[in-house]
């Protein structure tokens, strides 16, 4: 679009024919306040804040409604505006109560900041304030009507973006109120944009409210733990007796993968590290059978030493190892060298939800076609098969709410079920549940591969005329099912790939080779290649998967089961018996199904008390940095670590620190004292920072950078907290052996409000479902009881 | 959206049925649709907030929230005579309050009550057009100037009339 030039303050600035006035001298830093506006909102125009003096028009203009035009010149700061936005300011603080020492919003209130700017501290109303008593209408959200300045960001987002639109104005005039959509309460899907768009302390959040001030916290951004899209989540953290706690997620800042988006896991599902059955000693079994309390040396020592003592006697086939998908990559990398390594077996698998290795297969060779989570909200087209988004990847259904409202992108939906997508869909194909593969078959032209109407005949019609077409699938697709997509796909001029699986670093882990029959990068383990050099004797037959695993211990073949970070016990229905003769060593926060049947259980640290980096399921590799902490818990990457040692492996084959470079922390007074600063920089982005200790991850993601070829990316973005992307390995996997390789595929079914087995320990998950089961049990008595009278 | 059974009637359900067609947006025939259900049923209850939004195809929520805005669409029973006074100033000169003042006394209620036969309701309203000829009041609608208590008590007793005639001719 061709750009106007115009003046603002006596400034030139250059924008994009369209531009909206706020957001071109945002842009080039002159601060015009708004309330109601909110980029990517509907206009509302209701605050009067952005008021500006445009020369020609008689009256003060509002900034967030005025496109820029040529030769406009505009003045933002005068007596004039000064003293319009103070008038406002006056009426908006007319029923304002003056509650900002305890009000949740102080300190960060837009309010508060507009009213030291502007000065409208003294008033010259004689009303009375009129006081209403908060309420309560989830167990998230919470409204505090005096404070609400009717600004409308809450009812936009909710509705615009969120597209649930549970809340609404009623009255008029100065009665106008914000409402919920069920009189008193919100059924909605709790994901406290309405608390977190909030100008002021109207809105707060029961996870949040009046435990804290935001001065008083610490910030740390890391990636959430939950669902596969990988959200990054400022946390607010404060330091407590037994170490520091999150007491608030958001992300304000708008920076990262997400913007400012996050649902109800990442912004209040924190809380299961305060889970009062958190474990924080270790617990091995003692000879009358029950789990007791040991010391780390006791708990470890023993570990090891049975650990090393199966494997010497019975060999390291007989020995089982199952990862997670919530552990970092650096951890799940370590995990599979461990095994390899250490224990000198393939018998290693994790709860996989998604079939990568097919993907992985179907892309290698092919260059650009698979989607990051940023290609959701800026691709023209999408056509999404299977999942269910809204349920399952909340932020990738914001971002194609999102493409569709701002840019109008084609949204092409088919599935069995009746998902909440469809309502942006142009065009929607409903097909049976075991009509996935057949619709590949009918997209490509083949007329019997699904009971074709006039309407799939359309829908196919329209997406073969796709350019640029964004593919999303669900887990309903795997193994061939995979490569006859890509295949169609790659038909297509540029379209581009994405495969949706379930947890966090699901992709992570099957990218880090916790897979019987894969290393590192889908690297084969029949041809280790590079691993070969790296690791030494490798063993070179695939090992067990997990089911097989689990098979094994009840016919009492496997000798001993390392489970670190999941609970297949309980996913995959296993029989408790199962592991009677099985030595079981888990790592976890508590103890799970699978943990009760443990001889030896290790406390672990969750995601947010680590460092290292996770790839979400869209291949975008994002750093975790440590922000809780929690005393009496390690890393699974120290436990690791410490396991190896007492197994007599030598760390420093495992973890390469300490070697090659000496700490040079550079000059640390005198005029050159910003050096050692400067010098760290340039350390870390050349991969070169002294690594010093054997739990250092960077450590590890140094080997990763060196032997996994699609994790080669820019370090100093990386630590700077960018999502970097990963590229689908160039290694053809062999198409002989995975013929009949089981993709081992169990789809997590997670929704909005459930995360496996971690999302049990979440209070406010748990709350949020409860709130729900009695409200619809109320609603059907009422129903119920209409009918009788 | 078609609706499977309605609570209208038969006739004011064929209206909606049109009325939903004729706008190119089809949330604006809201507010007639608010104001033709009103007139049937007396006032707007949940259940015609529900058919109605989901006539129309938006959320209760929305719905709700367009009668709070409106002062003259009523989500509780008025009286079977809905008595509205106007007090807003070209009247007030001309002794509106009086007039209101009389309304209170003679029907016992105060502003937005009801009768307990259910027969009056009385309320204060703002400018209703009939400036020249104050003070006004709208009864139903139909409006009625120039007001005295005298006045506005033979409007009173020809509402009753009619009830008591209406009675008698059902019987009948």
């Amino acid at each position: 679009m061709a750009d106007v030039t115009f003046t603002v303050d006596g400034k030139q600035i250059t924008a994009p024919t369209g531009t909206l006035l706020i957001d071109a001298c945002r842009k080039v830093g002159i601060e015009i306040p708004a309330f109601c506006y909110y980029p990517g909102l509907s206009l509302q125009a209701a605050c009067r804040m952005c008021l500006v003096r445009i020369e020609k028009i008689p009256k003060l203009q509002t900034a967030c409604t005025t496109p820029v035009a040529e030769g406009m010149i505009v003045a933002t700061e005068t007596d004039e505006i000064k003293q319009a936005r103070k008038a406002m300011l006056e009426l908006v603080l007319g029923n304002h109560p003056l509650d900002c020492p305890v009000c949740d919003a102080g300190g960060e209130c837009e309010l508060q900041d507009m009213t030291f700017k502007y000065g409208a501290a003294e008033s010259f109303h004689t009303e009375m304030k009129q006081h209403r008593e908060e309420q309560q209408w989830s167990p998230v959200v919470y409204f505090d009507r005096p404070r609400c300045i009717l600004c409308y960001r809450c009812v936009r987002v909710c509705g615009e973006g969120m597209d649930v639109w549970a809340l609404g104005v009623q009255n008029r005039g100065v009665t106008s109120i914000i409402a919920p959509n069920k009189e008193d309460h919100l059924e909605c899907e709790e994901c406290g944009a309405c608390i977190d768009i909030c100008p002021v302390g109207a809105l707060t959040s029961g996870a949040y409210r009046y435990k804290t001030r935001p001065w008083e916290m610490n910030h740390v951004a890391t990636i959430c733990t939950h669902c596969g899209d990988g959200c990054k989540t400022t946390l607010g953290l404060r330091s407590v007796d037994d170490g520091v706690e999150i007491i608030r997620g958001d992300n304000r800042d708008k920076s990262g993968i997400n913007g400012d988006f996050l649902c109800i896991k990442g912004r209040y599902s924190f809380d299961f590290a305060n889970h009062k059955d958190r474990l924080t000693k270790p617990l091995v079994r003692r000879p009358d059978g029950n789990l007791a309390p040991a010391t780390w040396e006791e708990a470890l020592d023993y570990a090891g030493k049975r650990l090393a003592e199966v494997r010497d006697t019975r060999g390291g086939a007989s020995i089982g190892v199952i990862g997670s998908n919530r552990t970092t990559n650096e951890e799940n990398y370590l995990l599979q060298k461990f095994a390899r390594k250490v224990l000198g077996t393939n018998n290693i698998d994790h709860h996989r939800t998604a079939d990568y290795t097919s993907f992985a297969r179907a892309l290698a060779g092919h260059q650009d076609r698979a989607a990051s989570l940023r290609d959701a909200g800026t691709a023209p087209a999408i056509l999404l098969i299977g999942n269910d988004p809204t349920q399952q990847h909340p932020m990738l259904a914001w971002n194609l709410r999102t493409n569709v409202r701002l840019n109008r992108a084609r949204l092409y939906v088919a599935n069995h079920a009746e998902i909440k997508l469809l309502r942006q869909a142009r065009a929607s194909l409903a097909i049976p549940q075991d009509g996935y593969a057949g619709l590949i078959g009918y997209l490509a032209g083949d007329d019997s591969a699904l009971a074709g109407t006039e309407s799939s005949a359309a829908f196919r019609e329209v997406i073969r005329k796709e350019e640029n077409l964004l593919i999303l699938f669900g887990s309903e697709y795997r193994g061939r099912d995979i490569d006859a997509l890509v295949n169609f796909g790659l038909g297509l001029p540029n379209a581009k790939f994405a495969c949706l699986s379930d947890y966090n670093n699901s992709r992570g882990a099957a990218d880090m080779g916790l897979m019987p029959d894969l290393l590192p990068g889908y690297q084969p383990v029949a041809s280790p290649a590079q691993f070969a050099d790296e690791y030494g004797n490798l063993p070179q037959t695939g090992g067990l998967d997990l089911i097989a695993m689990f098979d094994a211990a009840s016919r009492g073949e496997l000798g001993a089961l390392y489970v670190v970070g999941s609970n297949p016990v309980s996913r995959y229905n296993i029989a408790p018996g199962a592991l009677k003769d099985t030595f079981l060593v888990v790592q976890d926060m508590f103890l799970t199904e699978t943990a009760v049947l443990a001889d030896v259980v290790l406390p672990a640290a969750n995601l947010y008390e680590k460092t290292g980096t996770v790839t979400n399921t869209y291949g975008d590799l994002q750093l975790v940095k440590k922000a809780a902490d929690k005393a009496g818990v390690r890393s699974d990457f120290e436990l690791i670590v410490r396991l190896a040692d007492r197994m007599g492996a030598n760390p420093k084959e495992l973890v390469s620190y300490g070697i090659g470079m000496r700490a040079d922390l550079g000059q640390s007074r005198g005029v050159q004292s910003g050096e050692s600063d400067r010098h760290a920089v340039w350390l870390a982005a050349n991969h070169l920072e002294p690594k010093l200790s054997p739990f250092d991850p960077f450590a590890i993601l140094d080997e990763i950078q060196r032997l996994v070829p699609d994790y080669q990316v820019d370090r100093l973005a990386l630590l700077a907290g960018n999502d970097e992307r990963t590229v689908p390995p160039l290694v053809h996997i062999d198409n002989a052996s995975s013929k009949t390789r089981s993709d081992g595929v169990l789809p997590a079914q997670d929704t909005l409000f459930t995360s496996g087995t971690l999302g049990r320990y979440s209070s406010i998950l748990d709350e949020v479902m409860e709130s729900r089961e009695t409200k619809s049990a109320g609603a059907a008595a009422t129903t119920s009881l209409d009918v009788s009278t | 959206m078609s609706v499977q059974e309605t609570i209208f009637t038969s006739e004011l359900a064929a209206r909606f049925d049109k009325l939903v067609t004729i706008y190119p947006l089809r949330r604006s025939a809201l507010v007639p649709m608010l104001l033709y259900a009103q007139d049937e049923k007396g006032y707007l209850s949940d259940e015609v907030i529900t058919e109605i939004a989901q006539r129309i195809g938006i959320t209760e929520l929305d719905t709700r929230n367009v009668i709070s805005y409106y002062s003259l669409l009523r989500t509780q029973p008025a009286g079977r005579y809905h008595v509205q006074v106007c007090t807003n100033i070209s009247c007030m000169l001309r002794g509106a309050n009086e007039i209101f003042d009389h309304c209170k006394k003679t029907l016992g209620i105060g502003n937005k009550q009801t009768t307990p036969d259910g027969m009056f309701s009385l309320e204060e309203v703002e400018c209703i057009g009939a400036c020249s000829w104050g003070p006004a009041a709208q009864v139903n609608y139909d409006y009625y100037e120039n007001l005295t208590p005298e006045e506005l008590d033979k409007v009173l007793e020809k509402c009753r009339a009619s009830v008591v005639q209406e009675g008698k001719g059902s019987q009948a």
